[in-house]
């Protein structure tokens, strides 16, 4: 039976699906001239009817447990359910106005989170009170400028971003007032050495690198990039977004970062929650330590404490200590995995990403073909003679349960069709994977019509979005 | 191959520019809108407003893009094509046809730096 | 091996030689080895039944207080339902709804999210989501400057302090220039706005019920800022809206706040939700994440992200904010309790906290030991004056198991004798009299 309502739709009027105490507390009247006229029209629908719903709805998304994501740069790895077990924990659903004293555990996870992270990325201190990558990157890019601005270097107005960079890259810069000077990759996409040298100067506050980058390829003269920013004044700021592969195998402090951000909502196992919540814990290196925005914890003979004046800080970031419910989630996993495992983590998902890379370059086009790390960027089909495109291929996997890669990103292969495999995923998931691509390859040959229609057996088939962005219905009323 | 008009102005961020009467009407070339896809919005200026040539006056949003429109002449809009308000398709169906604004121009002799025809047609390549 | 890594050596064995190499650590062949070679000290791997004792020890090590303060934190009862639901692996483990086919039900949750967001604000159209109240209204003011093209906003003094840190820390990196109304007797001073306010001012920032708690009259705002079209921007609890007059019918161009009080759980501050609504003339100008309704190749209705021209993945250096990632899980919480509390019980809610709060002050200050420092109509925050120090204030309630209030001379010398009081729909009479106890005996 096909589920196809608004909750609004199954809404009857003097339904009620809660039950709240008499208190016993006297009515206090709010004066009617400071009341909305008309009641908010909120659903009215009982708890089971809420159930049944949300339940249904729920079968229309495909997730982590119902099967294969190898979604390029967003690293879909097993959310292990000890941790959401963890975070929902009674004690610690506490108010965040509570002093330092009645909080010990909490400041505790707090602080020792950021210490792993400091470990196993080579930075030394983090915050964790950024939200999610694109926050991180902003406050990264804050305390850069932060750290021009106390200089009396004025004159640096400008972050490098490579022409294959998250989109968040460029607009985070916009956001924290840089500009943004892109620079060309090389064919194998990592940045041009030559390129980079021309842009270089005393205008330039710093770059931004994603390592390995996002066509998957690590940037193997890191150590010469990094001494040549830090020549020309600059500071060197990584994009945690593809830290994975990177986990107990080498360090970004190691190779010259000055400033990161890492998703945990990525490399740390939190879920993704359709988009949120993540978190986008900072880090830096000592000597920008100072800035990190406030609220500060810190350990002080064995007490933790926060600090809320933090003189020298960019400022304030979050309303309180950012999403730390997501914070104890990746906690319990850095302790599941513990030291043992860290470097497994970072291996096997490079092994993964090879494995598929190499079973699909006879029928998929491999523009950079070297041993990639945990991601790969395959440009569309080889044979594109029946002019079927990645999205068509895309549209088609969705027909075999496969969660498509992440598509048409990067921006530098027209037809990019991204693939990330997580360490979670085993030998036959994968292999039942590359049979799924072969076979879909296979169709784009003989039957093209069969995959530029697909998909056919989703809830919905493919969307008119023109029509959607033409005519924007954004709320239920605008459909009554 | 997307087309080409013979007789307008060209400038290498795809706009056109066609003038009558001391007044320029600009829009986007064919290869513009191609390379757009599908147009669902187009944000317009005011009229009365002074542009710039070279400064950009609106943007085109497409499913999958978006692009600022720079204005290829300097002068004040008179009049918009409001029709694009609620059609943007219109861009798609024939670009050259369905002009964005007429611009009361302050001197012609700046038309002279814009491409020809035959210019233009040798960046789409 | 290790119980999220199903690869045994045989897999690897057989993976290792499609690739072509003899050893896992070939494929690392390009870092320098300078790089490599880490000996890290972190902890050991934890079994399920180590961590659970980890998290005990820490848990034991924080107190939990029962709350008689909420200052943008809100101590409201959650459904039990609500975590089952959200729990859900295809709720809690999808991505980003980029593949519209098969994350039909992430959209339609955020279509109702956004559906339920502007019944509540009274605008026309709403994002989903941002990450909380205060980078809402920093975000609320990108777009006024961005979509005015000025670079100067007003922002009344009466905000909650923290959402007033946020918004001058985002200010200043890009280069904004924030100017503060000063405030009279509790709320926003008019003359003060009226004074600072001109072409170049982008827009002003309120926010009701204010830090105070104090239910404030922005529709005043509306006719001065039309002379020198300027944006109106109302920071409300969005909660609260299901009951008092909304930044919609007070002529608002933003409705900005956090949804937090529709039941998300405390969690020591996250995480929460914010909200942005706006007018149709400005949704485009709108950050973050849009739903919309579509057809699909067959003519079913469908839902679909919309409007992703504005977006960072699309404009990257020319988009008005950076947001990608936000906190969709929270908008199905917030769209749930909605939804189960529904029309009649969000608003009973709402309802008996300010009856729990307003009955909280009248008690105190029938202790003697405070009084009013506003004389003006409240919602679920109050304000009281008392010549206790803040030392003992907080001491006295600590060792009776109780959060106190939130000591304003924090953030202000003139209020170094005010303290900010809230209760909820949570607190019991009996809490009350114990809690208004401690003040009658000294």
């Amino acid at each position: 039976m096909y589920y196809d309502k608004l909750i609004f739709e199954i809404s009857t009027p003097g339904r009620k699906g809660y039950s709240l105490p008499d208190t016993g507390i006297p009515a206090a009247p709010i004066d009617a001239s400071l009341q909305r006229t008309a009641p908010a029209e909120l659903p009215e629908v009982s708890e089971l009817e809420t159930l049944r719903h949300y339940t249904n709805v729920s079968f229309k998304n495909f997730g982590i447990e119902k099967g294969f994501y190898p979604l390029g740069s967003c690293t879909m790895k097993y959310n292990p359910k000890i941790n959401q077990d963890i975070a929902n924990r009674e004690a610690f659903q506490i108010h965040p106005l509570q002093p330092a004293s009645t909080v010990q555990g909490m400041l505790e996870i707090y602080y020792e989170t950021q210490r792993i992270l400091s470990e196993l990325s080579g930075l030394d201190t983090f915050t964790l009170n950024s939200y999610a990558g694109a926050h991180g990157e902003l406050v990264g890019l804050m305390i850069m400028k932060k750290y021009h601005e106390d200089r009396g270097d004025l004159k640096r107005t400008k972050v490098i971003v490579p022409d294959s960079a998250h989109g968040t890259n460029p607009a985070s810069a916009t956001v924290a007032g840089f500009e943004s000077v892109e620079v060309k990759s090389n064919k194998d996409g990592t940045v041009h050495i030559e390129d980079l040298k021309q842009v270089l100067g005393d205008d330039i506050a710093g770059i931004m690198l994603t390592n390995p980058n996002t066509v998957g390829m690590f940037e193997k003269d890191i150590l010469a990039i990094a001494e040549l920013v830090h020549e020309a004044g600059g500071l060197l700021y990584y994009d945690g977004a593809n830290l994975n592969p990177l986990l107990g195998v080498a360090r970004p402090g190691d190779m010259g970062f000055d400033i990161m951000h890492i998703n945990l909502h990525k490399t740390f196992s939190t879920p993704h929650g359709g988009g949120g919540p993540g978190s986008g814990p900072v880090g830096v290196k000592a000597f920008l330590a100072d800035y990190l925005p406030r609220p500060v914890v810190k350990k002080e003979n064995d007490q933790y404490t926060i600090d809320y004046d933090a003189p020298d800080a960019i400022g304030q970031i979050s309303h309180f200590f950012g999403n730390i419910g997501v914070v104890v989630k990746a906690y319990t996993y850095l302790l599941t995995v513990g030291k043992e495992h860290f470097s497994e983590v970072g291996k096997f998902s490079v092994l993964n990403a090879n494995y598929i890379k190499e079973s699909l370059k006879d029928l998929y086009e491999l523009p950079i073909d070297d041993i990639c790390k945990h991601e790969f960027v395959f440009n569309g089909l080889k044979d594109k003679s029946a002019h079927v495109t990645t999205l068509d291929v895309a549209k088609r996997l969705l027909d075999y349960d496969v969660h498509p890669p992440t598509i048409y990103f990067p921006l530098v292969f027209k037809e990019a069709l991204m693939i990330e495999p997580p360490e979670t995923e085993s030998k036959q998931t994968i292999d039942q994977f590359i049979a799924i691509m072969r076979k879909v390859a296979e169709e784009a040959k003989t039957d093209p019509d069969l995959v530029k229609g697909a998909p056919y057996t989703t809830v919905v088939r493919r969307l008119d979005e023109a029509q959607a962005a033409r005519n924007p219905i954004v709320k239920y009323r605008d459909l009554t | 191959m997307s087309k080409i008009v013979k007789g307008l102005y060209y400038t290498n961020t795809h706009e056109w520019v066609k003038v009558e009467d001391g007044f320029a009407y600009i829009g986007i070339t064919d290869y513009a809108q191609e390379s757009l896809g599908e147009i669902v919005f187009v944000e317009l200026p005011e009229e009365e407003t002074a542009v710039e040539a070279g400064e950009e006056f609106g943007a085109i949003e497409s499913v999958k893009a978006a692009s600022d429109i720079i204005s290829p002449v300097t002068g004040t809009i008179v009049v918009v094509n409001d029709e694009l308000e609620d059609s943007p398709e219109l861009l798609n169906e024939d670009p050259y046809e369905n002009w964005i604004v007429k611009v009361d121009l302050e001197d012609e002799t700046e038309l002279n730096k814009l491409l020809n025809a035959d210019e233009y047609e040798d960046i789409c390549e | 091996m290790f119980k999220y890594l199903p690869h045994t050596e045989h897999d690897i064995k057989e993976m290792l030689q499609v690739i072509g190499v003899s050893d896992i650590n070939d494929l690392f062949h390009e870092i320098p080895q300078s790089l490599k070679n880490l000996d890290l000290d972190v902890p050991s791997s934890h079994s399920e039944l180590e961590i659970h004792r980890r998290f005990d020890e820490l848990a034991a090590k924080n107190r939990k207080l029962i709350p008689f303060v909420g200052a943008g934190a809100y101590d409201h009862y959650t459904p039990s339902i609500i975590r089952h639901l959200i729990e859900r692996q295809e709720y809690l483990t999808s991505y980003t709804p980029y593949q519209p086919e098969i994350s039909q039900g992430t959209l339609q949750y955020i279509f109702e999210f956004q559906s339920i967001v502007t019944e509540l604000t009274g605008m026309d159209v709403a994002n989903a989501s941002m990450y909380d109240g205060a980078t809402a209204t920093a975000e609320a003011m990108f777009m006024a400057t961005g979509a005015k093209r000025r670079n100067k906003i007003l922002v009344s003094s009466t905000v909650n302090p923290n959402i007033k840190q946020v918004i001058a820390t985002y200010a200043h990196y890009r280069g904004l220039e924030v100017a503060f109304v000063a405030e009279q007797d509790g709320i926003t001073d008019a003359a003060d706005f009226l004074a600072k306010n001109d072409k170049d001012v982008a827009g002003l920032i309120v926010q009701s019920p204010n830090f105070y708690g104090i239910i404030e009259d922005v529709g005043q705002f509306r006719a001065p800022l039309d002379e020198t079209k300027g944006l109106l921007i109302v920071n409300s609890d969005l909660a609260s809206l299901s009951i008092l007059k909304t930044p919609g019918e007070q002529g608002a161009d933003i409705a900005v706040g956090d949804a937090q009080s529709l039941g998300v759980p405390l969690q020591y501050g996250g995480p929460y939700i914010g909200y942005l609504a706006t007018t149709s003339k400005l949704m485009r100008k709108m950050p973050g994440r849009i739903c919309g309704v579509t057809r699909d190749a067959d003519g079913k209705r469908a839902f679909v992200l919309t409007l992703q021209a504005r977006e960072q993945h699309i404009r990257r250096d020319k988009a008005n904010s950076n947001i990608c990632s936000n906190q969709s899980l929270l908008a199905l919480f917030v769209t749930i309790y909605s939804t189960v509390m529904g029309k009649q019980g969000v608003v009973e809610a709402q309802q008996k906290s300010h009856d729990a709060t307003a009955h909280l002050a009248q008690r105190l200050i029938a202790t003697g030991q405070f009084e009013a420092a506003f004389d003006r109509p409240f919602f679920k925050d109050v304000a009281l004056r008392s010549k206790l120090s803040p030392e003992v204030i907080e001491s006295t309630c600590i060792e009776h198991g109780f959060l106190g209030p939130l000591w304003l001379g924090r953030y202000d010398d003139n209020l170094a004798d005010v303290f900010l009081f809230g209760a909820t729909e949570k607190r019991t009479k009996d809490e009350i009299d114990a809690f208004v106890g401690i003040w009658e005996v000294r």
